[in-house]
């Protein structure tokens, strides 16, 4: 079933970690399996901030393969010099769980292109999100269990997006769960609620034009999708809109950008979105519930209609 | 309230031509009996008393205990019942099969007021999907938006939203009307079999898609039409019925019901008769 939310204020910052941990937590039921935030902090800009798994996590639930810790240590290590060749350096690490790390790093080349494959050329590495205000997090769990595992109730940003996921046609892993890069775009970030039936069609041409995939769950072929369009020179918008005929079957997706968080709704409007927006705040979810968590007052909500697509700034 | 009798005679619905097919063989035709509404009453219902009146704050309690509360202080014989805080909550007064006056003073969640028979309900606020899902007779006004499958698969009463509505409103409907003060999204009134919906702002595409009867007026514009759904003539008969219909739902006041449009089922996807599969087979 699977639910997703997103917000953004326009004109100010808000702790959007607590926020979205709330708008989540209230969708649990749509499914625990895995939570995701992408959460746009407020950075100074300067340097990127690279989420990157070097393993996965084979807690209870997990459908992958425990390794040993000494076997991400090792990755860890040639990350680390893979970086330093690539005239990358790395101004501040945390290593959040043995799997998990967060890199503040230097690097002046504007394509990542070259540096992301360079990077997942390492076998159980996956970069989970490379932007300069992006950062993505997730992991097995409710969206309490994974805002506590990595201390997000604290971070201040002005918008994010979020996923609640109960696994249907992939596995119960990390790679699997949402937010999905848009990779290799700095910034850009995907959640989905839906089944997308052109999936493997859609896989094969865009592997033809050179994306990449990491995970077999149908949600990632959004993310690849409109990096392509915006690869091709598409503003974000005209992706989205292409989408809606180009992506067979149901969907409601949400994707942000640095400065944008847009929605788009199959034509056949089969899954839910609700929708609250006002001068400075926009907030919406799959349920209502979701953004009550954070407007409990009494507001004015909205289905978007079937084939909506809608973007906004900060 | 619910009653059905077999009856032979021609009902009033036959007479004034809202019903025109005959079915033969052991399917029967079931007709409510207004004759005999008033002295009939389901298992575990309530007389209440509409004068009688109190609050509940749902704020901290489940949609269940919510429930079990109204149906206690039905029990009591409150009549009227004011809903405080329901803030999205899914499923809030279903399975109320008796009269009763209930207002809700915020927004509901998904299945609000579904499968009820008998209750007036008012929300000043927005429903989730399904809302009113299964309705058998009763009114539910919504002051505000609503989601899709909006009156999913009722049979009876008046289903109202002021605000616009999400899609398939109507869908698989067999009864009651439905009206939309705003507009309403893709498929509505899909594989809808009786009764009728009025939108007075713009409605999606695919509208009626798979209709097998029932009748759907629209004020404003068509997205596109489903499959088997086509322009009828808009009587004289239609437009005094809109505007007594519009005129209790207290929406549209000076709406220009003239200039409506009126979309029945073509009937020409129909792929069925009369006949049990019993039958059709000993007549191959």
């Amino acid at each position: 079933m699977c639910g997703i939310a997103g917000l953004i204020h326009r004109g100010k910052s808000s702790k959007v970690g607590h926020e979205l941990q709330g708008m989540l937590q209230a969708l649990k039921h749509r499914g625990e399996d895995s939570t995701g935030y992408a959460l746009y902090g407020d950075t100074d800009g300067k340097n990127f901030i690279m989420r990157f798994k070097v393993g996965e996590n084979v807690g209870e639930g997990s459908t992958s393969i425990a390794e040993d810790v000494s076997v991400y240590d090792e990755r860890k290590k040639i990350v680390d010099s893979y970086l330093n060749e690539m005239g990358a350096k790395i101004i501040k690490e945390e290593r959040i769980l043995p799997y998990s790390l967060r890199y503040e790093i230097e690097y002046n080349k504007k394509d990542l292109l070259e540096f992301s494959q360079k990077i997942e050329s390492i076998p159980g590495v996956e970069i989970l999100s490379m932007g300069k205000s992006l950062e993505v997090i997730k992991d097995l769990g409710n969206a309490k269990m994974v805002c506590d595992r990595y201390n997000l109730d604290k971070l201040v940003g002005t918008h994010a997006i979020g996923h609640a996921r109960m696994a249907t046609e992939s596995g119960v892993d990390i790679k699997s769960a949402h937010p999905f890069w848009g990779y290799p775009f700095s910034d850009v970030s995907v959640v989905h609620n839906g089944q997308l039936t052109n999936y493997w069609n859609n896989r094969r041409a865009l592997e033809n034009k050179g994306m990449r995939f990491m995970s077999e769950c149908d949600s990632e072929l959004i993310a690849v999708y409109l990096a392509e369009k915006m690869r091709d020179g598409a503003s974000l918008e005209e992706g989205m809109k292409e989408s809606l005929t180009g992506l067979d079957g149901v969907f409601t997706y949400f994707v942000a950008t640095k400065d944008s968080l847009g929605m788009a709704k199959d034509t056949m409007a089969a899954k839910p979105l609700v929708l609250y927006e006002s001068d400075d705040l926009v907030a919406m979810g799959s349920e209502e519930i979701a953004i009550r968590s954070i407007l409990p007052q009494e507001i004015d909500t909205y289905d978007p209609f079937d084939g909506e697509v809608k973007v906004w700034q900060i | 309230m619910a009653n059905i009798k077999s009856v032979s005679k021609k009902t009033k619905a036959q007479a004034m031509g809202m019903h025109t097919e005959v079915l033969t063989g052991r399917t029967q035709q079931k007709f409510f009996n207004p004759d005999e509404a008033e002295n009939f009453y389901y298992f575990g219902t309530h007389d209440v008393d509409f004068n009688k009146r109190t609050d509940l704050d749902v704020k901290d309690m489940t949609a269940a205990e919510a429930n079990k509360e109204i149906d206690n202080l039905m029990g009591q014989g409150y009549g009227t019942i004011v809903i405080k805080n329901p803030q999205g909550k899914h499923s809030l007064g279903v399975g109320i099969l008796n009269k009763l006056n209930l207002i809700f003073e915020g927004s509901l969640g998904y299945f609000g007021m579904g499968s009820c028979d008998g209750p007036i309900v008012r929300i000043n606020g927005r429903v989730g999907w399904s809302c009113a899902e299964n309705l058998m007779a009763g009114k539910v006004v919504i002051e505000k938006n609503a989601g899709s499958c909006f009156g999913a698969a009722i049979r009876g009463g008046d289903l109202i939203c002021k605000g616009s509505v999400g899609a398939r409103t109507g869908i698989d409907m067999k009864g009651g009307t439905i009206i939309i003060g705003g507009d309403a999204g893709a498929f509505t009134g899909f594989m809808m079999q009786r009764g009728r919906i009025i939108i007075l702002g713009d409605v999606g595409i695919n509208l009626g898609d798979s209709m097998y009867d029932g009748t759907i007026f629209v004020g404003g514009e068509i997205g596109s039409y489903g499959s088997d759904a086509v322009d009828a003539e808009l009587t004289k008969s239609d437009q005094d019925w809109l505007k007594r219909k519009l005129k209790v739902a207290e929406i549209g006041e000076n709406f220009d019901v003239s200039k409506m449009k009126k979309i029945v089922a073509g009937k020409k996807l129909w792929n069925y008769d009369n006949l049990e599969p019993t039958e059709k087979k000993g007549a191959i």
